[in-house]
């Protein structure tokens, strides 16, 4: 017996633009303890279709179809047709979410023993001890240490990983037989995401629930789930088990999206390629950073926050070199101290003959001419109110080499090229671009002053895959016929390994390896490396299971 | 936004705008729907009415706002609406309705004063002050708040009684009032911009000016300013009911402007006050009404404005079940211009930047 039976379900939005529609005509089964992954890229109508089976759809959409959703009695309701205080009474019994952001899935100002018991209060009148028990064992049930005094602590006091097992925990309490996951982990680190990973695993094992599991992350979906549809504008693509999917799909879209995943090792090849085309080694350097310390200042009577604590390294004339962490490992903050939009405050930091501890803006506004920086989202790196012409002229008029965008129009369409968009596309408005070609536009503004050094700041962890590996791929090239430096920050160890000659790690502020795509996703010495090398899921269930089991190894080790 | 089912054609054509659709309040009458519709054009028949009738008082009027006697004699006080006098006639024999026409025309000078004086020191300080911060910062908002701190009538009549010294012809009555509310006006509009100004400082492409070495002046006044100001025709409306009744209420007070040299609302409330005991209802009424409607009017369109300014308030039509056309999203075999249909068939610019 299946726990959702959704047939020939459509929904369509309003929006000011006209009627939108974002899922056409689906149909989706899921079994009692099966996890089915919805994949898809953003509008493809993953999240829509997931959020119908909870019935939250906002109030300009309207949806056609049926949805059957069973319940515990062994009976099943019509979400779509059914009248507001069911659907109350389904939710939280009958289905349950999991958000995508843990932090603003909780509320601020109430412990999170309140938030469990708020569910339980809801769905019938249950005494505070009782309550309070149920939320003690559910928060054991979900792996978090020390139940007893941890619930009665408030949102801020858990670090991420644990705000999703609470978020996890409200959604078990009553025991509902489906579970939505609206991309559980993607705001979640690596390391994080397997143990939040393992948990939905455990989750349904032990307590036999169904798991719709929302997610863009191939990675993901080879570790977790049973079953896969794909969806791809609104529409059901392909549905196949895990097994099927991965080594056989069917849907050309299926192809294309696994083949634009990328993976550890592919880099690897041409790294080494590329390093032995390099003949001279006498290449200047452009970025020294000697035991470079990087303080927040704190608020008064209160010591600074150390971002970066004397970390060490070399950037070379014509080298990319990859900078990998986790969110708090600093790689953001020393990318823009070399760009100088954070100060570095201690040992030493020396970018193209300039000295960055202590340097005052007047005296490094003329190497800016030599830098170039690309910023992670896309959305907001273009001034709103300035055509995409205009935002890509803007460094040469800065500097003198044009004085208004009709002078410089020229050098514009070429560089516009040069990153694969129309020259039209000049006259357009951010808004009016996608967030692909809003960022090859960022490294068309990025590279028009030809640049000797490229700093790019996760520059594609907001992109879809596919979109992903073609800005990756451009990047590539022109790095390839510019010949810039490039300092590459990413979070995502298989981009890194795509492009860098050379991958640095750092966690908690310090630098913990560094060398060439061999050496350290090869062969990591370092355990944090390690952990984090095998924490990255593959797009590749078998693989994967393999992987799985080498991270326990590596936890079990630690401890 | 999202249908774009363009042709290859288009490739070479971007899409401009029409005109008609980036006009402020032209383009928010066309995507407003039902009441919010219903509410915006309402108030603004009520304040283009207004703003007519202001300026072409002298015209409309059957007399002039001090005149006491026509060819037939001096006009009799306390009259009741009459043929010859629609609204009747005041206490001192002046003619209601060429009052409350010509009344118009003072609350228009007032707000255009008051608001132009205001709009142009608030925007600039407040840029300043949250780009620059530091301690001219914290100065300027300390004074804002102690402007904040007092009444804004006392303060109104404070700078009343200092400009015109107690008397008032129709220029020094006006400039008082305008004055005066410039003083209230001009830390709302200095919060409002520094506030915008301190979210879009930390903004990408404010940083990503500075990356590239573009001037403090330049960063400050291409790329923040005029991003800072979409919330000021808001401001604006509001702003212009409020300096209505801050006129009126220094009218009604005795700190308004004399009969002989224009005709102001609150003056006539004042000197209705005693009429309405003994039963004479119009020379209260018909002022009243005007400042009522007047401020109605004008808040109705703010706060149209407001509710279509954003996109959770703003009501849409309801859509047929699965209909339109479904988005199209990514994805590319091969490569990106070689694509059949052009990029364009490829990538429609994507929900990711639709919130601003």
């Amino acid at each position: 017996m299946s726990v959702v039976d959704i047939r020939n379900l459509s929904v369509s939005f309003a929006t000011d633009a006209g009627a939108v529609k974002a899922v056409d005509r689906v149909s989706l089964t899921v079994d009692k303890g099966e996890i089915l992954a919805i994949v898809g890229e953003s509008g493809s109508g993953k999240t829509v279709t997931a959020k119908t089976i909870l019935g939250l759809l906002p109030e300009t959409a309207t949806s056609s179809g049926v949805l059957l959703l069973a319940n515990g009695a062994g009976g099943a309701t019509d979400i779509v047709s059914v009248g507001r205080k069911r659907l109350r009474e389904i939710r939280g019994t009958d289905v349950a979410m999991v958000f995508q952001e843990p932090s603003t899935a909780l509320n601020p100002v109430y412990p999170v023993g309140w938030q469990i018991a708020e569910g339980l209060r809801a769905h019938g009148k249950i005494s505070r001890k009782e309550a309070k028990a149920k939320a003690v064992d559910i928060l054991r049930k979900v792996g978090l240490p020390d139940p007893e005094t941890r619930v009665g602590y408030y949102p801020h006091q858990f670090s991420g990983g644990q705000k999703q097992r609470v978020v996890i925990a409200m959604a078990l309490v009553l025991n509902p037989g489906l579970i939505v996951a609206d991309e559980p982990t993607t705001a979640l680190d690596v390391t994080v995401q397997a143990e939040i990973l393992d948990l939905l695993r455990q989750v349904r094992d032990e307590f036999g629930t169904s798991i719709v599991l929302i997610t863009h992350n191939m990675g993901v979906v080879a570790d977790l789930a049973d079953r896969v549809a794909v969806m791809y504008q609104g529409e059901l693509v392909e549905q196949a088990d895990v097994q099927t999917l991965f080594t056989a799909p069917t849907a050309q879209y299926t192809k294309d999206l696994l083949a634009a995943v990328p993976y550890v090792g592919q880099g690897t090849a041409a790294a080494a390629a590329r390093a032995e085309a390099r003949v001279d080694t006498t290449r200047e350097t452009l970025v020294r950073a000697r035991d470079l310390v990087i303080e927040y200042p704190g608020r008064l009577g209160r010591s600074g926050f150390r971002a970066v604590n004397g970390v060490s390294f070399e950037i070379a004339a014509g080298e990319v070199l990859g900078l990998v962490g986790e969110s708090g490992s600093g790689k953001t903050t020393i990318g823009r101290a070399i760009a100088g939009l954070t100060t570095a405050t201690g040992g030493s930091l020396d970018v193209l003959g300039t000295e960055m501890v202590g340097v005052k803006e007047r005296e490094f506004r003329k190497h800016r001419v030599d830098i170039g920086f690309v910023f992670q989202d896309p959305a907001t790196s273009f001034n709103p109110l300035l055509t995409i012409a205009d935002c890509v002229a803007e460094p040469l008029i800065v500097h003198g080499r044009a004085k208004a965008t009709s002078d410089a129009r020229k050098r514009v369409d070429e560089l516009l090229e040069a990153v694969q968009l129309p020259r039209s596309y000049g006259d357009r408005f951010p808004h009016e671009l996608s967030g692909g070609q809003r960022q090859r536009a960022s490294l068309a503004r990025a590279l028009a002053l030809d640049p000797k050094l490229l700093v790019a700041d996760e520059p594609t962890s907001a992109l879809d895959v596919s979109v992903q590996a073609r800005v990756l791929e451009l990047f590539k090239e022109l790095q390839r016929e510019l010949g810039f430096a490039a300092l590459f920050i990413s979070h995502d160890l298989a981009v890194v390994d795509i492009l860098a000659d050379r991958i640095a790690v750092l966690y908690r502020g310090d630098l913990v390896e560094q060398g060439t795509g061999a050496e350290v996703l090869g062969a990591p010495k370092h355990p944090y490396t390690q952990r984090l090398l095998a924490s990255l899921p593959v797009p590749d269930p078998v693989a994967q299971k393999a992987r799985r089991e080498e991270l326990k190894r590596i936890r079990a080790t630690e401890v | 936004m999202t249908t774009s089912t363009t042709s290859s054609a288009a490739a070479s054509a971007a899409p401009k705008r029409r005109l008609a659709d980036r006009l402020p309040i032209v383009k928010q009458l066309r995507q407003s729907v039902g009441l919010q519709r219903g509410m915006l054009v309402a108030g603004l028949v009520i304040t283009v009415g207004f703003i007519l009738t202001a300026i072409f008082a002298p015209v409309i009027a059957p007399y002039g706002y001090s005149q006491l006697r026509d060819a037939a004699g001096p006009f009799e006080a306390q009259q009741p609406p009459s043929p010859e006098h629609l609204f009747g006639t005041t206490v001192g024999g002046y003619d209601v309705l060429s009052r409350v026409i010509w009344g118009a025309q003072t609350s228009l000078l007032v707000i255009v004063i008051g608001v132009a004086l205001s709009i142009f020191a608030g925007v600039a300080l407040g840029l300043v002050s949250g780009y620059i911060g530091g301690w001219l910062d914290r100065t300027l908002v300390v004074i804002a708040d102690a402007v904040y701190a007092f009444p804004s009538l006392l303060l109104a009549i404070v700078v009343a009684i200092v400009i015109s010294g107690g008397q008032s012809n129709q220029i020094a009555g006006v400039m008082a009032a305008a004055i005066s509310i410039t003083v209230i006006f001009i830390p709302q509009y200095f919060r409002v911009i520094r506030a915008e100004t301190v979210r879009i400082k930390s903004e990408a492409f404010v940083e990503s000016a500075r990356v590239i070495g573009a001037s403090t002046p330049r960063v400050m006044f291409r790329h923040v300013l005029r991003n800072a100001t979409r919330t000021l025709p808001l401001i604006f409306t509001l702003n212009s009911s409020e300096a209505v009744l801050t006129l009126a209420g220094l009218g009604f007070l005795g700190f308004g402007i004399e009969p002989s040299s224009a005709a102001e609302w609150g003056y006539d409330l004042n000197k209705a006050l005693s009429d309405v005991t003994s039963g004479i209802w119009w020379t209260a009424l018909f002022p009243g009404l005007a400042i009522v409607t007047v401020v109605l009017g004008i808040t109705l369109v703010g706060e149209s404005l407001n509710d279509l300014a954003d996109p959770r308030l703003r009501g849409r039509r309801r859509v047929g079940a699965s209909s339109g056309a479904v988005a199209q999203t990514s994805v590319v075999p091969g490569g990106t211009i070689d694509v059949p249909g052009g990029v364009d068939s490829l990538e429609a610019p994507g929900e990711g930047g639709s919130d601003r």
